[in-house]
């Protein structure tokens, strides 16, 4: 619970596109640790096997959002969030 | 009691992690910190009887997604975005939304607890030694029950892939 | 507090062996991992012949002692603009990595530290993996554009290797049917032949992806190009260097044993369940008595007084060892009542010699490799690495299936499942050459049409 919360901070607050893309996989940490939780609880292994579904689309968004990134930065050059504002009017 | 000193030592490191990488101004380090909070979590399965959880914890998250993430960091961090500020315009807002949303999380906590027969099952666990190999169990579950999210998964991570590959490719 | 003592008793009631093999490994680790340099300098001298370290020590064997002595003593230069953190954190975790792998082996039927670790060799693999931390945290931590690029170098053929090794080792793994490492032994034990005759392909295959996993031998340009003086290794000095050279040799015993347990039949003796061939049982003993007598047969040719003492002394000490060996196996036809008692010690023991024996083969074929192939350029080690080995491991995985299913349809086991296996790796084989084939086309259609652009990121 704590880490989807600072997670949440981390995403809301920093400038730094990367941090933010970090604090995503930090939220997406801590469903994993309650299905975990919850999966030994009831001893049904489902929990596991949808802990592992998170994962790996977790690490399929990084990739993708990565590529993002690089390409934006090959572009403007920088990486914080505040002068991104390609489609600002 | 070795259990409960064990999940308090990684749940710390778990928390103590995260709070740090919010909060560092450098990239690195924050990738560092996360890196430590992956590796507290990865614990936390280990110690709740999902081995093999644990293990994929630590191949994909911290051996392959964090070190995309590092790699990404270091061919574009430029050293000016250590002199910026590193909180957005909107830092006020955000941590009253935050502190908000933590409120709202306590209060449900606190008033399950307090009806009657309704609060969260405080279940025990099924005793560790009469489970099942871990491991056997997950595949045993994901190649039956849960094939086809099995089968969407890889079509989904094949899509990434060509995704960041073209993506990321320079124009030629 | 009587809680928490109590607690710790338990626990160290509990968990004593493993504890002391992690004790016995972490103070012995670093004595051998110097004594493994000194034999592949020793080798390398005697492949281009000369002579390797002499003057240190009789025949030079107090080497990696003075080696040792001369890097904890050495100045511990921090470059200025170096991210302090970084910088102390970057070995730290290389040599975390490789010791944390170490832990999950099993060397012997007993001396295991993680005992009945569920995902074994999964284990091992993982954790192996996050060497490369240490590798691209050590070049950023630098703070030089050189020690970056080798960093990043490295680290991009260790993550390309780590796929087709991993895959090699599936192969291997759909034989054994478990990922727990005793089990895997055991069914190797069982079926009487090793993984490696019933899967080559897979077995060249992590040969090849291991020794690129290790940054050695023909792929070791990130270490050795400018050879170590703009490699991720340059600012660290003395004790840091230090770490990362017993990171590195440590990742070499890891690899080693992996490949021993899965593919060549880990601590078991060369046909295990073949009872008329128990007298293979006798080959440890032998084989140290025919060391010690070398050694009393060279000692008239020493040069100096000094060093015949010391052939005399390593002949006696082989001699014991041999006299450890034998103990377990001549003492049943002696005194036939401590059969029973003798069984755990004696399969300790040669468990623990045969270990060792294959893991010093395999690493003698690394360093045999090294001194006699020349270096892999970048650009060819990467397609290597995905052109050529992930096909193949991917075409083996597969194929070694359909074997599988086939053998178990017409229920062969053990030698005879060689019948099904070999075709697969023929066809295996057949089909990586296609696969070359292929490659070398489009890599001359591709040089030839335009100057492109290798070294890229």
């Amino acid at each position: 619970m704590a880490l989807f919360l600072l997670g949440v901070i981390g995403v809301i607050m920093r400038r730094n596109v990367i941090v933010v893309l970090m604090s995503i996989e930090l939220i997406l940490n801590a469903v994993n640790i309650n299905l975990v939780a919850f999966s030994r609880l009831y001893g049904d292994v489902a929990g596991q096997v949808f802990a592992l579904f998170v994962i790996a689309d977790a690490a399929a968004e990084a990739a993708v959002g990565l590529g993002i990134i690089i390409a934006f930065f090959r572009n403007r050059e920088t990486v914080l969030a505040d002068e991104m504002d390609l489609l600002k009017w | 009691m070795l259990d409960k000193a064990l999940f308090y030592f990684f749940a710390g490191i778990a928390v103590a992690g995260a709070a740090l990488m919010v909060t560092r101004r450098n990239a690195v380090h924050s990738a560092i910190f996360l890196i430590a909070t992956l590796l507290a979590t990865a614990g936390i399965f280990l110690q709740l009887r999902a081995e093999f959880l644990f293990i994929v914890q630590i191949i994909l998250y911290v051996g392959g997604i964090m070190v995309l993430f590092i790699f990404v960091i270091m061919l574009v961090n430029l050293d000016v975005a250590l002199h910026q500020i590193k909180f957005a315009r909107q830092k006020w807002v955000a941590l009253i939304v935050t502190l908000a949303l933590t409120a709202q999380v306590g209060v449900m906590f606190w008033t399950t607890g307090k009806m009657p027969g309704q609060g969260f099952p405080i279940l025990t666990a099924a005793p560790a030694n009469r489970l099942p190999p871990n491991a056997e169990a997950v595949a045993k579950s994901l190649f039956s029950s849960y094939l086809l999210p099995f089968e969407i998964a890889s079509v989904l991570l094949l899509v990434a892939m060509i995704g960041a590959v073209v993506m990321a490719k320079k124009r030629e | 507090m009587q809680a928490v003592t109590q607690a710790t008793l338990d626990f160290l009631k509990l968990y004593w062996a493993p504890l002391l093999c992690g004790v016995v490994i972490v103070a012995v680790l670093p004595l051998i991992v110097g004594y493994i340099v000194l034999i592949e300098r020793k080798l390398m001298a005697d492949m281009q012949a000369r002579l390797g370290p002499m003057r240190v020590g009789p025949h030079g064997l107090l080497q990696p002692i003075a080696d040792a002595v001369k890097l904890l003593i050495k100045e511990d230069i921090i470059p200025d603009d170096a991210d302090k953190l970084v910088f102390w954190l970057a070995p730290v975790f290389s040599v975390g990595a490789a010791l944390l792998a170490i832990a999950g082996l099993a060397f012997g039927p007993a001396f295991q530290i993680a005992q009945d670790l569920n995902i074994g060799i999964l284990f091992v693999v993982g954790i192996s993996a996050l060497g490369i931390f240490g590798i691209v945290l050590g070049g950023w931590a630098s703070n030089s554009h050189y020690s970056l690029m080798g960093a990043l170098r490295s680290s991009a053929q260790l993550v390309s290797y780590e796929t087709a090794a991993g895959m090699a080792l599936v192969s291997g793994l759909l034989l054994a049917g478990t990922l727990n490492i005793k089990s895997i032994v055991e069914a190797q034990g069982t079926q009487g032949v090793w993984f490696g005759f019933l899967a080559p392909v897979a077995f060249f295959t992590y040969l090849v992806a291991s020794i690129a996993e290790t940054n050695r031998a023909p792929f070791d340009l990130p270490e050795a190009e400018s050879e170590l003086v703009a490699g991720y290794m340059t600012e660290f000095s003395g004790f840091r260097w230090s770490l990362y050279f017993l990171s590195e040799y440590t990742n070499m015993i890891v690899v080693a044993s992996v490949a021993t347990t899965l593919f060549l039949g880990g601590w078991l003796r060369p046909f295990a369940n073949v009872r008329w061939m128990n007298f293979m049982d006798f080959l440890p003993p032998l084989l140290m008595i025919g060391i010690a007598g070398y050694c009393v047969l060279r000692m008239p040719k020493q040069p100096t007084r000094v060093q015949q003492i010391f052939m005399l002394a390593v002949a006696g000490l082989c001699f014991v060892v041999a006299l450890v060996l034998a103990a377990p196996v001549l003492l049943p036809f002696v005194k036939p009542s401590l059969k029973e008692s003798v069984a755990p010690f004696y399969a300790g023991i040669h468990g623990g010699f045969w270990f060792i024996f294959k893991v010093s083969a395999y690493l003698y074929f690394f360093m045999w490799l090294r001194f006699t192939i020349p270096r892999y350029r970048f650009d060819q080690l990467m397609r290597l690495g995905w052109h050529f080995l992930i096909p193949l491991s991917i075409i083996n995985v597969m194929v070694v299936g359909v074997a599988i299913i086939v053998a178990s349809y017409f229920k062969l086991q053990g030698w005879a499942m060689l019948l099904a296996t070999t075709p697969a790796a023929i066809l295996a084989v057949v089909a990586a050459l296609v696969i070359l084939s292929i490659d070398q086309k489009n890599q001359a259609r591709q040089e030839s049409a335009a100057a492109s652009d290798f070294y890229a990121g």
